[in-house]
């Protein structure tokens, strides 16, 4: 489908989460590495949310409260401490977080507070084990170009990692706590992002901007991109937890596709004449007498366990359920959304997709004469336990009213296909109070202008001097940036004498598109490279023998460069035996010598090729061969 | 936030500048400042830091601190919404639950949280808790009363006392079973207190607190009072307790002897433990697991009501290099009785004992206990132990230094004489003593 974003009125905000590559946490010295062999406890933990004083109910805690679980913690003693088990209070703000996230907001030319204040953000999903994230304010407002385009930065924020979810089960969700703590660092951008490519570019922009701190960590993980999208008519939508870079402008077009169906769907209903009544005056009624010899093995299995088969009716809505404006983009997995993470059900059809999941067309004829739906009507049933199905079609009926007025305002998760799933209402003002086992922080102005006279370079203005200093051009500059390997291609010129071009395109190029061509490359240490190169300035090794090594090592890990040279047979030569082998051409050629000399020697190269290709820089054994024939020539 | 101080925390030349401009806590302001404008609601100020700010909420709910120097201009937009909050409906009980009454005294079990100025206001009355912690209203029919509103650290013999007298007037109310919510610093001090003071109750009296505060989602104070009322409600034991966190998780609950109990973490929810004894028992999934066989029935006829404190008590640590003067000095003060809290097996310097032994003479009593908190005194071990017997100081055997002070407080309070209070020491009355001492468990190394 080809959108006109122009014309829809589409706006973007990003909301760019970073991990920071501090030495320890945000609020005490565990690491942000982890650290493998520590010995692992789990407990226990219920939250409760302390009732706010104006009385007032956000939708979104309600969304979890009705979702209150068990929540288990696995806490490794080499990767957390009291503080991540909410049983020590927090220690002083970390400086070097604070820090990356000021000469950030310089490089934005935000406006970094004048003193820092630690709130106390509540979540209460168990992802943070106190049951409030802990943020604060680093600076505001500043600004990024990206393409000639003025981004505004509203905020820049540094907050506490939360938890991984290791398994969710119906009562119970268990958080490894490695991750809680790791200060992360959040960039949120304007509403003034137009469309998916300009979406991609900013990210990649403030993520280039927050790499020339020198403190962020890479990696998949380490970044997460939230958006807000909207499109004039339809609503705004917070799109949480975009991993992949890459991702996300097909994120932000299936999202403006979402909107778009749903809009287009409003209008088809409004044109059938259904309205708000005809849906809330819908009864849900038992169906289960109709499924009792079914072989839907879902169904079977909710009804053997004591649960029931719930129906309810929606007229008019008979197929625009299972209509999609792309794989994964329909009504119907609207609908099936909202009932799975309100009411927890797994067993949700509608009309429009039965037959099927083993339902035949029989038990659909039964169960639309049941319901008594027309041709134009659609059935939904849920089978779970009655209470859950009942409310699951409750909310069913909530979300089929809210087609009527087109798009709903909701929080949203990424999948990694680039859809997304309804995650929870959208919060109201965010719930945060002030976090008073931490002191206010103040920036001094003095300590602002020592940040500013040792600002770090951007990465273009270190690409620009990479590629003055070393000759390279501007894109492999850029590549060893982006792989970050300067540090390397510094180190590896300047203690091996390896020409700069052959180093940068060892690590820069070599790696890529061996990387492309499926070989495990991450597998290749720094320190393997640095051999590589060593042997390559040392004439040890000819520069073309450099992919074959690297190609060797990442299907044999652990094994050395040596090893690699013995197993590719590329031994340094014994000189004198090669030249042993050119005198024995030398004389198997003569005659043609004497005849073209110039055809001899291509041929005689052809051969050495065979034997030493790799071993000896072509070039190097190309002289050799010309000094042997005109010494011979001489001498005949 | 403090009642009446309308700039809370602000002091000096900022505190001026806003009483000037006629803006309060909780006010929508606009502060300009350095060609820079920010707007927000204005927020207390934390007292302990630099006064030149003024820290404002700004509209995303963050707080930042604005440094007012050069001119400052401060403007009001709007007024502070007073909360409007509206007391839930009165809990509806089960039929046939027994009667808890929760005493507060100080400290917040439960509390709501202001989001507009984050200050954070504490639930008192039973509705109020109720609807906070609604769980209870499965388990007891629960009343709610402030008996003190003081840091657990303020608290006294007096008021010992006093908490004594309000639950021996429970008890005979007929209410059956009495939890006393109490700042965990000196919990443990309290529990020993009343355990002397209301002898074989007929009904549970239980000391709970928090590790975590109330305002916090993870606040330990719901799964502490829970299991708390469990106890005062339903256990099949009358004895003075303190019901508080096992472990780490929120999913076992330990109940200890009043006289045995003791902080010994400063943070963590698994402070409390119980010394030279273990816990008497646990409370999982919601049903109260008997450890110790030795309990004081439920319905108890033997109870016996011994208020009365004195406060010329004394608990005073030795430590390498002490002074006797320090001895001398209390006496003076009015001291009547010093525990002494010595090293190891139960020594202090031999520079100290001729005035140990001056003032037993004198009619001072001397009881000693261990800085080592676990395992028994023992004085005739070493010379050291056999001169401080023989200068007139009475071994407490397993006691806890805490508990030897309080009980030292009590016996006070009713001896006639230096005889009567070392043969009171002495005497088993409320479990504080212990005859077989019990191994540690092994470690086992993979």
């Amino acid at each position: 489908m080809k959108i006109d974003y122009q014309s829809i009125g589409l706006k973007v905000g990003l909301e760019i989460h970073r991990q920071l590559d501090t030495r320890c946490k945000l609020f005490c010295e565990c690491p942000t590495e982890f650290v493998d062999g520590g010995r692992e406890i789990r407990f226990v933990r219920w939250l409760r949310e302390a009732q706010s004083e104006l009385g007032e109910v956000d939708p979104a805690a309600i969304f979890e409260a009705r979702k209150r679980r068990k929540i288990v913690y696995h806490a490794d003693t080499l990767n957390t401490c009291l503080v991540e088990m909410d049983e020590e209070p927090p220690h002083d703000l970390n400086r070097e977080a604070v820090e990356v996230g000021l000469v950030t907001a310089l490089l934005m030319n935000a406006k970094p507070v004048d003193e820092i204040h630690v709130m106390r953000k509540i979540v209460i999903d168990g992802s943070n084990t106190t049951g409030f994230q802990r943020t604060c304010v680093i600076a505001l407002g500043g600004e990024i170009i990206v393409d000639g385009k003025k981004i505004p930065i509203q905020t820049i924020t540094i907050e506490e990692d939360a938890a991984r979810i290791i398994e969710r089960k119906p009562h119970e969700i268990h958080y490894d706590l490695r991750r809680l703590g790791i200060p992360l660092i959040e960039i949120s951008t304007a509403p003034v992002i137009n469309s998916p490519r300009e979406a991609y570019r900013v990210a990649y922009a403030i993520g280039r901007l927050l790499r020339a701190t020198g403190k962020v960590k890479r990696g998949i993980g380490t970044v997460r991109q939230d958006l807000n999208i909207s499109i004039r008519d339809g609503a705004l939508i917070e799109i949480k937890g975009v991993q992949e870079l890459d991702l996300l402008p097909k994120v932000v077009e299936l999202e403006v596709i979402r909107q778009l169906h749903l809009l287009k769907i409003r209008d088809e209903l409004k044109k059938r004449g259904v309205t708000e009544q005809m849906i809330s005056e819908e009864p849900i009624k038992d169906v289960t007498e109709i499924f009792k010899k079914t072989r839907s093995r879902i169904l079977r299995r909710k009804i053997d366990s004591g649960g029931r088969v719930l129906a309810l009716r929606l007229r008019k809505f008979g197929g625009l359920l299972g209509l999609e404006a792309a794989p994964g983009i329909r009504l119907g997995a609207e609908f099936a959304g909202r009932a799975r993470a309100w009411s927890e059900v797994e067993g949700i059809f509608h009309t429009d997709e039965l037959p099927g999941y083993g339902i035949t067309e029989a038990e659909v004829r039964r169960l639309k004469d049941f319901m008594e739906a027309g041709e134009l009507d659609a059935v939904i049933i849920v089978a779970d336990e009655k209470s859950k199905a009942e409310d699951a079609l409750q909310r069913v009926k909530e979300r089929a009213i809210e087609a009527l007025r087109g798009v709903p305002s909701e929080t949203r998760a990424a999948r990694s296909d680039g859809t997304t799933i309804y995650l929870r209402p959208r919060p109201g003002a965010a719930r945060m109070y002030p976090e008073t086992d931490i002191p206010p922080y103040p920036i001094s102005r003095e300590y602002l202008e020592e940040l500013k006279r040792r600002l770090p370079p951007t990465l273009d203005e270190v690409a620009e001097s990479l590629s003055r200093k070393y000759g390279l051009s501007k894109q492999i500059a850029n590549e060893l940036i982006d792989l970050e390997k300067v540090e390397l291609f510094e180190r590896i010129v300047s203690e091996t004498g390896v020409k700069p071009r052959v180093a940068a395109s060892i690590l820069a190029e070599h790696m890529k598109s061996l990387k492309r061509e499926g070989f495990n490359v991450e597998l290749v240490g720094d320190s393997d490279l640095f051999e590589i190169s060593k042997l390559i300035a040392g004439g040890e090794i000819a520069k073309e023998a450099a992919p074959e090594i690297i190609k060797w090592l990442s299907k044999n890990p652990g094994k050395s460069v040596r090893d690699a040279l013995d197993a590719l047979n590329l031994r340094p030569v014994d000189m004198s035996e090669v030249e042993k082998k050119i005198d024995e051409l030398i004389k198997r050629y003569k005659s043609m010598i004497e005849e073209n000399p110039r055809k001899a020697s291509s041929v005689i190269m052809g051969e050495l090729m065979k034997i030493y290709r790799g071993r000896i820089d072509g070039g190097k054994l190309y002289q050799m061969v010309r000094e042997r024939i005109h010494g011979q020539g001489g001498g005949s | 936030m403090a009642v009446g101080d309308r700039l809370q925390g602000y002091s000096g030349r900022v505190r001026e500048i806003l009483k000037e401009s006629g803006v309060e806590i909780g006010d929508e302001i606009e502060v300009e400042v350095r060609d820079e404008t920010y707007r927000g609601i204005l927020m207390a100020r934390y007292e302990l830091a630099d006064p030149n700010y003024i820290v404002i909420k700004l509209p995303n709910g963050y707080n930042v601190g604005i440094r007012v120097e050069g001119e400052v201009k401060v403007k009001r937009i709007a007024s502070a919404k007073k909360p409007r909050f509206i007391p839930p409906p009165k809990p509806k009980f089960k039929e046939g639950l027994p009667k808890v009454t929760i005493m507060s005294t100080g400290g917040t079990i439960a509390s709501r949280i202001d989001y507009r100025t984050g200050g954070v206001r504490p639930a008192l009355t039973a509705e109020d808790l109720l609807s906070i912690v609604p769980e209870l209203s499965n388990i007891a029919e629960i009343d709610a009363k402030i008996l003190f509103s003081i840091f657990s650290e303020d608290m006294t013999p007096e008021l010992w006392n006093r908490m004594a007298i309000e639950v021996d007037r429970l008890i005979k109310d007929g209410v059956d079973g009495v939890i006393i919510a109490h700042g965990t610093d000196t919990m443990g001090y309290s529990a020993a207190a009343l355990s002397f003071a209301l002898q074989k109750p007929p009904i549970p009296i239980v000391f709970v607190g928090a590790q975590r505060s109330s305002d916090r989602p993870s606040s330990d104070a719901a799964t502490n009072l829970i299991a708390a009322t469990r106890v005062a409600g339903h256990a099949p034991f009358a004895e003075v307790c303190v019901v508080m966190h096992a472990w780490h998780s929120d999913d076992l609950l330990a109940v200890h002897r009043g006289t045995r109990v003791r902080k010994l973490h400063t943070s963590s929810r698994d402070a409390f433990r119980s010394v030279n004894s273990p816990p008497i028992a646990y409370v999982k999934d919601g049903k109260i697991k008997l450890n110790s066989e030795n309990l004081n029935k439920r319905g108890s006829r033997e109870y016996r009501f011994e208020p009365g404190f004195s406060s010329k008590a004394a608990l005073v640590k030795f430590y390498p290099g002490m002074d006797a003067d320090i001895l001398e000095f209390l006496v003076e003060k009015g001291v009547r009785g010093i525990v002494l809290e010595g090293t190891g097996l139960g020594h202090v310097s031999t520079r100290i004992i001729p005035t140990i032994k001056k003032l037993h003479d004198d009619g001072i009593f001397f009881g000693m206990t261990s800085q080592c908190i676990f395992g028994r005194v023992n004085m005739r071990v070493y010379d050291t132990g056999r001169d401080l017997l023989k200068a007139g100081v009475i071994a407490l055997d397993d006691m806890l230094p805490e508990t030897a002070y309080v009980k030292l407080s009590w016996c006070l309070a009713r001896a006639r004489n230096l005889e009567e209070v070392e043969e009171l020491m002495l005497k088993p009355i409320a479990g504080e003593l212990g005859e077989r001492s019990m191994p540690s468990m092994e470690v086992k190394l993979e």
